[in-house]
């Protein structure tokens, strides 16, 4: 019956959907406040109505119905309970459901927050949001209906893929959709405002937090996405280049990009139209994304001529909303006046800059992830676009901007500074030039490429702690002083700080693992030992387990550091019985910031077992920094001058004295 | 097959799985600079049966033929080109990870250096522009209509 009442509420969201897209534009259109105030109900009773469903869908996942489909093609009444809830959103029809729960969400959000808004505004960014929901609630009830029933019911379900069992997926999958989809949001805005025919620093100053929270969820899912790749895969590679997580790291770069020009936009009212551009790509790259993971062209063109039902249903809603935008832009985008004038060398320009390498960038991953498929479907020939690629690219694009980026703050607006900013930053230099020469030596000249790399990422933390240095006065002013200044800074200057820092720690990671990495691959017979950097690792035994719905193998070793025991580490293949698939659960344990981790392969015919192990030096640092990035954002949301929104507008544009004579 | 596990990790497109497993003890040569040039050349070669990865990270039968052929190469004295150029030769380019510089590859290699002299050249001529714009002297209506505010 609950299934029925969700598949309902589901129909119900779609037509109040509907409603929000047509009623409100319309209001703002025929200048009607009573139907541009619309909007706020239907944004908020379809969230209820798509939560309702959702939960219908949880519930039927926690009772185990498998009278539904979508259940018993993906559950198992052996599951833990856990699994059993995220594994609603484990599969094709849940995760559309998910996505378009959290599109709703943030419609709510925006129909209760943006009360200060001025009507017509908010009245087209809720008939955007409509918009958009309005399809892919069509989309799910059309093609990926996840309340269909199944007559008659069997008695057990075909369970969850065991990869998925796992506590990444009631974490991963909610970061990643509520940062994809939160795009939604400055997508709708930037409609609304060509709609409008006008945008200022105040739309920019609106427009922000929301960026910035989905930019921090995004930021959040991309890194627990890699963490669980990494210990799940059981070869703790953190970052594949593969088309899935390009789908989710094109519109973080264009995010990014996002975030620093619209800080232009609210304070020097300059780069309105780009920025305006930004917001439509951005989210058009979540939708291309959604379309390439949830079509099914990835694994191969033929493969989604095959079965193009969802595919092409998708493809009509990315070429209808991306078609729409620009055509949208193409026409009003030029009517946009351009803002305040700078200097090359100023904060802006710094700003500029990183925008054109980030573009840069997120064109890049584009073109690498879709080339294959136009080559393919051109001439039908196949070629792979991996790693190597964009390992060889993306290094010197980033390069040059991680090196730029301690500049940015310590740069004025409107015309800078850069020796000035050079001197200021001398000792933020020094420092990290000292750290990698130190670590250099410490890792017996093992690798100048990791030293240098240690430097950047050095140099990336230093700087943004001498901007914040600079900015109390500390060194300067009488240290009670300069410790009042540094607590009473805006909290967006440590959201800065914050962020720029936690880049610095990731890249720190990245080259601590990529250049510093050690690996033994061996054979090993209960009893012996063997060394890894400074462990070594005495294996004792295999022995059996079962678990609630799976059996499995488990290795153990004694970790020895200078003859001393540090403990064990268990390593495992694991059995799930109900689809009868293997799975290895690598044995990892965390030493400081760097990791040791196991791998078992198969047993040997001599009674041995296949063991691989590696050092992965300051691998903690990857996620570390990217969840201090994540801080960094949420602390700069919770900055004031965010949070009161825009003073009001004045009654009358001022009147330049030119056209008053 | 691990990159179908990890496409079911990363926003679940959902494929199946299989345990993880790479290079092999047995296959490791014994002369660690021939073996170090071997995983190298490894990391860049596809496996051809398996999604988006490379022959070093795959536990797929075909994966493990093509990791022994690269080190009978290199044991044979092949330069790393030589290598790739056999296995090229016998497989086709599909099994490159970094695909070549050719006609047909030209927009990929392209884009970085495209959008970014590109962009760089579109932000310089607009700076330009719009401070010649703003730089212009008064016309002489401005100028009189700025007298004739001023001696208000």
């Amino acid at each position: 019956m609950s299934v029925e009442l969700g598949h309902f509420a589901l129909v119900l969201a779609l037509a109040l959907a509907i409603v929000q897209a047509v009623v409100p534009f319309a209001g703002a259109r025929l200048g009607s406040q009573t139907l541009m105030r619309v909007g706020e109900p239907a944004a908020v009773t379809g969230l209820a109505l798509v939560v309702g469903a959702f939960a219908a869908l949880v519930a039927a996942y926690v009772q185990s119905d498998f009278s539904v489909l979508n259940v018993w093609e993906n559950s198992h009444s052996a599951k833990p309970l856990l699994f059993k809830i995220t594994g609603t959103w484990g599969n094709h029809e849940g995760s559309m459901l998910l996505w378009v729960m959290i599109l709703s969400f943030f419609g709510g959000l925006a129909a209760v927050f943006g009360r200060n808004l001025p009507p017509t505004l908010k009245a087209n960014v809720l008939a955007v949001q409509g918009l958009i929901a309005s399809a892919f609630l069509l989309f799910i009830l059309l093609t990926s209906n996840p309340f269909t029933r199944l007559e008659p019911a069997p008695i057990e379900g075909r369970d969850l893929n065991p990869i998925l069992q796992d506590i990444g997926l009631a974490v991963h999958p909610p970061l990643l959709y509520l940062g994809y989809v939160g795009f939604s949001i400055s997508f709708a805005f930037a409609i609304a405002a060509l709609i409008d025919g006008r945008v200022d620093a105040a739309w920019a100053r609106w427009v922000r937090p929301w960026t910035l929270a989905a930019w921090a969820f995004l930021t959040g899912g991309i890194a627990m996405g890699s963490y669980w790749a990494y210990y799940e895969l059981g070869w703790g590679g953190f970052w594949f280049w593969d088309p899935v997580e390009n789908a989710s790291f094109m519109p973080w770069l264009a995010g990014t990009a996002l975030l620093h020009s619209a800080i232009v936009m609210e304070k020097r009212s300059a780069l309105k139209i780009w920025t305006v551009l930004l917001a439509i790509l951005t989210f058009s790259l979540s939708l291309l994304g959604t379309f390439l993971v949830r079509s099914g062209v990835l694994t191969s063109v033929h493969a989604f001529a095959s079965d193009p039902t969802r595919g092409v249903f998708i493809l009509a809603i990315l070429v209808f909303f991306i078609g729409g935008a620009l055509t949208l832009f193409a026409f009003r985008g030029a009517a946009l006046a351009p803002g305040g004038l700078f200097h090359p060398i100023s904060r802006e320009g710094a700003l500029v800059l990183n925008n054109l390498l980030l573009t840069t960038a997120a064109a890049t991953v584009l073109v690498g992830t879709l080339y294959p498929l136009l080559i393919e479907a051109l001439t039908g020939d196949k070629i792979s676009v991996g790693a190597p690629f964009f390992n060889l690219t993306f290094v010197p694009l980033f390069l040059p901007l991680l090196t730029a980026v301690p500049f940015g703050p310590m740069l004025s607006w409107k015309r800078g500074d850069l020796l000035g900013a050079a001197q200021r930053l001398q000792a933020a230099f020094l420092i990290a030039a000292a750290g990698g020469l130190a670590a250099y030596f410490i890792t017996d000249r093992a690798s100048a490429f990791a030293a240098l790399g240690m430097v950047l990422g050095f140099w990336l933390i230093l700087g943004a702690l001498t901007d914040l240095a600079l900015k109390s006065g500390i060194g300067k002013a009488a240290s009670s002083v300069a410790l009042r200044r540094l607590i009473g800074l805006p909290l967006s200057v440590f959201g800065t700080a914050l962020a720029h820092a936690g880049l610095g720690l990731t890249v720190l990671g990245i080259v601590g693992v990529t250049a510093l990495e050690k690996e033994q691959i061996l054979t090993m017979r209960p009893s012996e030992v063997t060394g890894i950097g400074d462990y070594s690792l005495h294996f004792e035994a295999v022995r059996p387990v079962t678990g609630p719905n799976y059996t499995e193998e488990q290795a153990v070793f004694t970790i020895y550091a200078g003859g001393v025991a540090r403990g064990e580490i268990i390593s495992a293949k694991r059995l799930y019985t109900a689809r009868g698939m293997p799975t290895t659960e690598a044995g990892i344990r965390t030493f400081g910031l760097s990791q040791l981790y196991v791998s078992i392969g198969d047993s040997t015919a001599d009674g041995g077992l296949v063991v691989r192990i590696w050092w992965k030096p300051l691998v903690i640092l990857i996620w570390l920094g990217a969840l201090v990035m994540m801080t960094g954002g949420a602390v700069s949301l919770l900055d004031r001058r965010l949070r009161v929104g825009a003073p009001a507008r004045r009654r009358s544009a001022p009147v330049p004295a030119a056209e008053k004579a | 097959m691990r990159k179908r596990v990890l496409s079911c990790v990363f926003l679940l497109a959902l494929a199946f799985a299989g345990p993880a497993a790479a290079v092999e003890p047995d296959e490791v040569l014994s002369d660690p600079a021939l073996e170090a040039r071997a995983r190298e050349l490894s990391a860049e070669l596809r496996c051809m049966v398996c999604q988006n990865q490379s022959i070093d990270d795959s536990e797929a039968e075909l994966a493990r033929d093509l990791r022994l052929l690269v080190r009978e190469r290199i044991k044979a004295g092949d330069s790393d080109e030589d290598v790739r150029n056999y296995i090229v030769s016998r497989y086709g380019e599909f099994v490159l990870l970094k695909p070549r510089f050719s006609v047909r590859n030209a927009l990929l290699w392209a884009t970085p250096v495209v959008v970014l002299a590109g962009g760089g050249l579109l932000v310089i001529l607009s700076l330009r522009r719009r401070s010649a714009r703003h730089a212009a002297p008064l016309s002489v209506e401005e100028e009189a209509a700025l007298k004739d505010i001023l001696k208000k």
